[in-house]
C-alpha cells in the first residue's frame, strides 16, 4: 500500500461525499421547485433557503475535479474523455440552473420566469442524475483499452450500473432537500416537506442502498460491510426520525447514511480507481494512476491547510444564516422602474 | 472532420468566452469593495448607492463567469486526455489549488455578502466582499501559472514520457507568470474603468437631455433633480454618477500605464522564450531591427519560405529590438533563421506514433497563423490605446463636472466599454495561437528544463469522436450565444433602472415604507 496515493484516494472520496452532502440538498431543493411549491412566493421561499451557500456547495465539484486532476491524471483523463456525452449534458445544466439562480428573479414576464425555474428544475434532476453516472461508472468500470481510452463508441458508459448511479443520487438529493427544507422553513412548506420524506423516504434511499451493496459485493471487505451495515442502519434511522417529526435528527442521519454509503464503496473499490470492463489489466489503480510522490507531496500540504478553513468558513455561513425562514420573510418582487 | 479542430475550435471559443466575463469580475469586484470602503469610512450616501449599483452588474456579470468556467475545468479531461496525462502532474495542481484557495473563498463570501446585508455586523460584511473580491485577483494568478507553464515550461523533468514536477516553487515563480499576472490583472482593470466610465457617461447625459442638470454662463455645472418619482435622480445620484465616471477614467488610465510596461516587459520574455511568436507577430520574414506598422503580402503562409511575398509597408526603425532588448540594434531573428533552428531542435515530422492517429508522420509547420498573430497583436495594442485614450478625453471634458449635451458622445462612451474587451481577447488569441503548433511550448533558452514540451496534435483525446466534439461544440456557443444575450439585456435594463434597480427604495415617492429588520436583503 503506498501512502500518499492512498491518502489522495481518501481525500477524493472525501471531495466526493462533501459535495454530495452539501449540495445533495440544494439540487433536491432545485428539482423540488416545479414540482413541489404552490406558489411563487413558496418557490422563491425555496429558492432562497439556499440561496446564500449554493455557489459554496458547487465548488467541492469543481475541487473534486481539480484535485483529480493534480492527484490522479490518468483517472481524470479516461474517465472524463470516456464520459464525454454525459459530462456535456451536466455542463450545460450546470451553465442553466447557476444562472437561473441569479436570473430568474430578474425575469420581467411570466414566461421567461418559468422557463428559468424549469432550468432550475431539470437542470438539477440532470446534473444528480449525471454526477450519480459519473461515480457509478468510476466504481463499477468502463471499456478503457491499454492507453485508458474508452472503446465502443459514445454510449459505451451505458450500463444499468450506471442508471442505478444515477437514481442514487437523485433519491439521496430529493430526501436531503425534504429533511432540509423541513428544518430550514416553517408552515406549509415544512409541514409538507416532513410528510413526504415521512412516506417516500424508503424509496428515495434505496438505490443508493443498493448500488453501494453491488459494490461491495463484488469485492466484499470486512470494513466495507461494516461500514455499509452501519449506512444501513442509519437511512433507516432517518426514516424513523422523520416520521417522528424530528427534523434536525432525519436530516443528520440522512448525512450518516451518505457518508457511510460513499465509504463503503470507495473502500471496496480501492485500489482500482477506475476498472476497466475489458481486461483488468487496464484498470487504473491507486498506484498507475496517481501523480509522483513530490506533487502528491505538495498538494498534501495545501489540502492540510485548505481544507479545515473551507470547513470552517462554510460552517460559518450556516451558522449566520441559521434562521428558518418563511413566506412572510420573503420582500415582494421589484420590477426595475426604467428611469432613463 | 478532424476531432483535433473542432477541439480547438471549441477550445478557443468558450476560453475567449469566458474570457468576456472574468476581467469584468476581477476589476469591478474590487472596485465594488473599494466603493463600499469608502461608504464604510465617510458614511457618504452617494458611496452605497455606487456600491448597491455597481454590486449588482457585477453579480449579473459575476454568475456567468463562474457557469463557464466550470467548462474550462472539464474540457481539458474531456477533449483533451493526452494533454491531461501528460501535464497533470504539474499543470493539474495550480487548478486544484484555485479551486481549494480561491474559488471557495470567491463564492462562500460573495454568498455572506449578497444575503448579509444588515444581518452581519457592518465591518464584517465589508470583510466579506473584499474577500470575495481579492479571491478573484488570486483565482488569476493560479490559472495564469497554469497557462504560463503552457508557454515556458519550468520546474519540471521528463520522465517516461510525461512532465514530472521538480520544482514547485519554479513553476509558481515562473517568470513568465510573473509579468503575465500584472498584465492580465491590469487588462481586467482597464475593463472595469471603461465599464464604469462608459454607464456614468450615459445617465449623466441622460440628466443632461432631460434638463436636470444645466450648464451656466461660465460653463460650470448646476446640479438639478428630478424628485417626482423617488429620490433616483436627486443630487445624490448626480454625484453617483460623476464620481463613477472620473473613478473609471483613473482606472482605465492607470491600468493602462500598468498593461503597457507589464506587456514591455512580457514582451521581452516573449521574444527569449518562443521567438517564433514574436517573428509571427511581426510578420518578419528576415532579421531585422525595424517594427513594421503595416505589412501588407500572404500573411496566410503556410509553408517554410513562403512568408518572402510579405512586404513591411512602413517600418519603424529600431523599434523592434528596443521592444526585444532595450537597444536600437541587436537584430531580432525572423521567420527564415528561426524555421530550421526549430526544425532542427524539434523535428521536422511528427513521429510515426500511434497518439498522433492519421497525423503521425506528417510535416510540423512551426510557422503559427500570421493573421492570427500579426492582427491579434496589433488589435490588442490598438484597442488598449484607443480605451485610454478615451478615458483621457473624457476627463478631460468633465472637468467642470459635467458631460456635454451631445448624443453622439455618450453612444460612443457606451461603444467604449467594448475597447478594453477586444483588447483583452485579441491579446488572448494572440498569445495562444502564437503558441503553435505546440500546446506545451518548448523552452528554447533550456534553463533546467529541456524536452519538456507537446505539439496539440497529439494532445487531444484519442477516444473521443469527431461527432461528439462535435455535438459539445454546437451545444455550448449555442447556449453560449443565448446566455450572452441574456445578460447583456439584463445589464441594459439594470443600467436604465439606474441606481433605484439596485435599491428600489429610491423609487418609492412616500417615505413611510418601513424596513422589516428580518427580510432578506438581496433576496433571489
Amino acid at each position: 500500500m503506498e501512502f500518499l496515493p492512498t491518502l489522495w484516494f481518501i481525500s477524493i472520496a472525501v471531495l466526493w461525499a462533501g459535495y454530495l452532502f452539501l449540495e445533495g440538498f440544494d439540487l433536491g431543493v432545485g428539482m423540488l421547485l416545479g414540482p413541489f411549491a404552490r406558489s411563487e412566493k413558496q418557490r422563491r421561499l425555496l429558492i432562497n433557503t439556499v440561496g446564500p451557500v449554493w455557489d459554496g456547495n458547487e465548488v467541492w465539484l469543481i475541487t473534486a475535479a481539480g484535485a483529480t486532476f493534480a492527484a490522479f491524471p490518468h483517472w481524470y483523463a479516461s474517465l472524463f474523455a470516456a464520459m464525454y456525452v454525459p459530462l456535456v449534458v451536466v455542463l450545460l445544466a450546470l451553465i442553466f440552473r447557476a444562472v437561473a439562480f441569479e436570473y430568474r428573479g430578474k425575469a420581467e414576464t411570466a414566461l421567461t420566469r418559468r422557463l428559468w425555474t424549469l432550468a432550475l428544475s431539470a437542470g438539477s434532476l440532470v446534473i444528480a442524475f449525471g454526477v450519480g453516472t459519473l461515480l457509478a461508472v468510476t466504481t463499477t468500470g468502463l471499456p478503457l483499452n491499454a492507453n485508458g481510452d474508452r472503446v465502443g463508441g459514445p454510449f459505451a458508459w451505458l450500463s444499468w450500473q450506471a442508471v442505478l448511479g444515477g437514481l442514487a443520487v437523485v433519491g439521496f438529493c430529493l430526501a436531503q432537500a425534504l429533511a432540509f427544507l423541513a428544518l430550514k422553513t416553517d408552515g406549509d412548506v415544512r409541514a409538507r416537506s416532513a410528510r413526504l420524506l415521512a412516506r417516500w423516504a424508503p424509496v428515495l434511499l434505496a438505490p443508493l442502498a443498493g448500488w453501494a451493496v453491488v459494490v461491495v459485493a463484488g469485492n466484499v471487505r470486512p470494513a466495507a460491510v461494516i461500514v455499509l451495515a452501519i449506512g444501513v442502519a442509519a437511512a433507516l434511522a432517518s426514516w424513523r426520525s422523520a416520521a417522528r417529526r424530528a427534523e434536525g435528527r432525519a436530516f443528520l442521519f440522512l448525512g450518516l447514511f451518505l457518508l457511510a454509503s460513499v465509504a463503503a464503496i470507495f473502500t471496496s473499490a480501492y485500489p482500482a480507481v477506475l476498472p476497466s470492463t475489458l481486461d483488468a489489466a487496464f484498470d487504473l489503480t491507486v498506484s498507475n494512476a496517481s501523480s509522483t510522490p513530490y506533487t502528491l507531496q505538495l498538494m498534501s500540504i495545501v489540502a492540510a491547510f485548505g481544507l479545515p478553513l473551507v470547513l470552517g468558513y462554510q460552517a460559518w455561513t450556516y451558522w449566520v444564516f441559521r434562521r428558518r425562514i418563511t413566506e412572510a420573510h420573503i420582500p415582494e418582487a421589484h420590477a426595475v422602474t426604467r428611469i432613463v | 472532420m478532424d476531432p483535433l479542430d473542432i477541439a480547438r475550435w471549441q477550445f478557443g471559443i468558450t476560453t475567449v468566452y469566458h474570457f468576456l466575463m472574468v476581467p469584468l469580475t476581477i476589476g469591478l469586484g474590487v472596485l465594488v469593495a473599494s466603493l463600499q470602503t469608502a461608504w464604510h469610512v465617510t458614511g457618504r450616501e452617494h458611496y452605497l448607492r455606487m456600491t448597491k449599483f455597481w454590486g449588482k452588474l457585477f453579480l449579473i456579470n459575476f454568475i456567468m463567469g463562474v457557469a463557464t468556467g466550470i467548462v474550462q475545468e472539464f474540457q481539458f479531461g474531456m477533449a483533451w486526455s493526452e494533454y491531461s496525462r501528460f501535464v497533470g502532474d504539474v499543470f493539474g495542481a495550480p487548478l486544484a489549488m484555485e479551486a481549494l484557495l480561491a474559488f471557495f473563498v470567491e463564492s462562500t463570501f460573495l454568498g455572506l455578502w449578497i444575503f448579509g446585508w444588515k444581518r452581519l455586523p457592518k465591518a464584517v460584511h465589508l470583510a466579506c466582499i473584499w474577500c470575495a473580491s481579492l479571491a478573484t485577483v488570486f483565482s488569476a494568478y493560479f490559472i495564469l501559472v497554469a497557462n504560463s507553464w503552457m508557454q515556458h515550461p519550468v520546474g519540471t523533468e521528463l520522465v517516461d514520457g510525461r512532465g514530472v514536477m521538480t520544482d514547485a516553487w519554479a513553476v509558481f515563480t515562473n517568470n513568465t507568470a510573473l509579468v503575465t499576472f500584472p498584465h492580465t490583472i491590469f487588462g481586467a482593470f482597464a475593463v472595469a474603468g471603461a465599464f464604469l466610465l462608459g454607464i456614468a457617461w450615459f445617465h449623466l447625459y441622460k440628466r443632461r437631455a432631460a434638463g436636470i442638470d444645466t450648464v451656466d454662463a461660465t460653463g460650470r455645472v448646476v446640479v438639478g433633480e428630478d424628485t417626482s418619482r423617488g429620490r433616483n435622480r436627486d443630487k445624490t445620484d448626480y454625484r453617483v454618477w460623476i464620481t463613477s465616471l472620473r473613478l473609471g477614467a483613473v482606472v482605465a488610465l492607470i491600468s493602462f500605464l500598468g498593461v503597457a510596461f507589464s506587456g514591455h516587459a512580457q514582451a521581452q520574455l516573449m521574444f527569449e522564450q518562443q521567438p517564433m511568436k514574436m517573428a509571427a507577430a511581426e510578420a518578419a520574414c528576415h532579421d531585422g531591427t525595424g517594427f513594421s506598422v503595416l505589412s501588407i503580402g500572404n500573411l496566410s503562409a503556410d509553408g517554410a519560405t513562403t512568408c518572402e511575398d510579405i512586404v513591411a509597408v512602413y517600418e519603424i526603425p529600431g523599434l523592434l529590438s528596443f521592444l526585444a532588448n532595450d537597444d536600437f540594434t541587436t537584430e531580432i531573428k525572423g521567420v527564415n533563421t528561426l524555421l530550421p533552428e526549430y526544425q532542427e531542435k524539434y523535428g521536422t515530422h511528427l513521429p510515426d506514433d500511434p497518439m498522433y492517429g492519421e497525423r503521425a508522420g506528417q510535416e510540423i509547420n512551426y510557422l503559427p497563423l500570421m493573421e492570427v498573430t500579426y492582427w491579434g497583436f496589433r488589435m490588442m495594442i490598438t484597442f488598449g490605446g484607443l480605451a485610454a485614450f478615451a478615458a483621457a478625453v473624457a476627463l478631460w471634458i468633465v472637468r467642470k463636472g459635467t458631460v456635454p449635451q451631445r448624443r453622439w458622445l455618450s453612444r460612443l462612451a457606451v461603444f467604449g466599454i467594448l475597447a478594453p474587451f477586444g483588447a483583452n481577447s485579441a491579446g488572448w488569441i494572440f498569445t495562444e495561437m502564437g503558441r503553435q503548433p505546440f500546446v506545451v511550448a518548448p523552452n528554447p533558452t533550456f534553463d533546467g528544463v529541456d524536452q519538456v514540451f507537446m505539439f496539440t496534435a497529439s494532445a487531444v483525446s484519442p477516444g473521443v469522436s469527431a461527432g461528439e466534439m462535435l455535438f459539445s461544440l454546437v451545444a455550448l456557443t449555442s447556449v453560449y450565444a443565448v446566455l450572452l444575450v441574456v445578460e447583456v439585456v439584463l445589464l441594459w435594463r439594470y443600467v436604465g433602472g439606474g441606481v433605484g434597480s439596485a435599491m428600489p427604495e429610491l423609487n418609492d415617492t412616500d417615505d413611510g415604507a418601513g424596513q422589516d429588520d428580518d427580510v432578506l436583503a438581496f433576496a433571489y
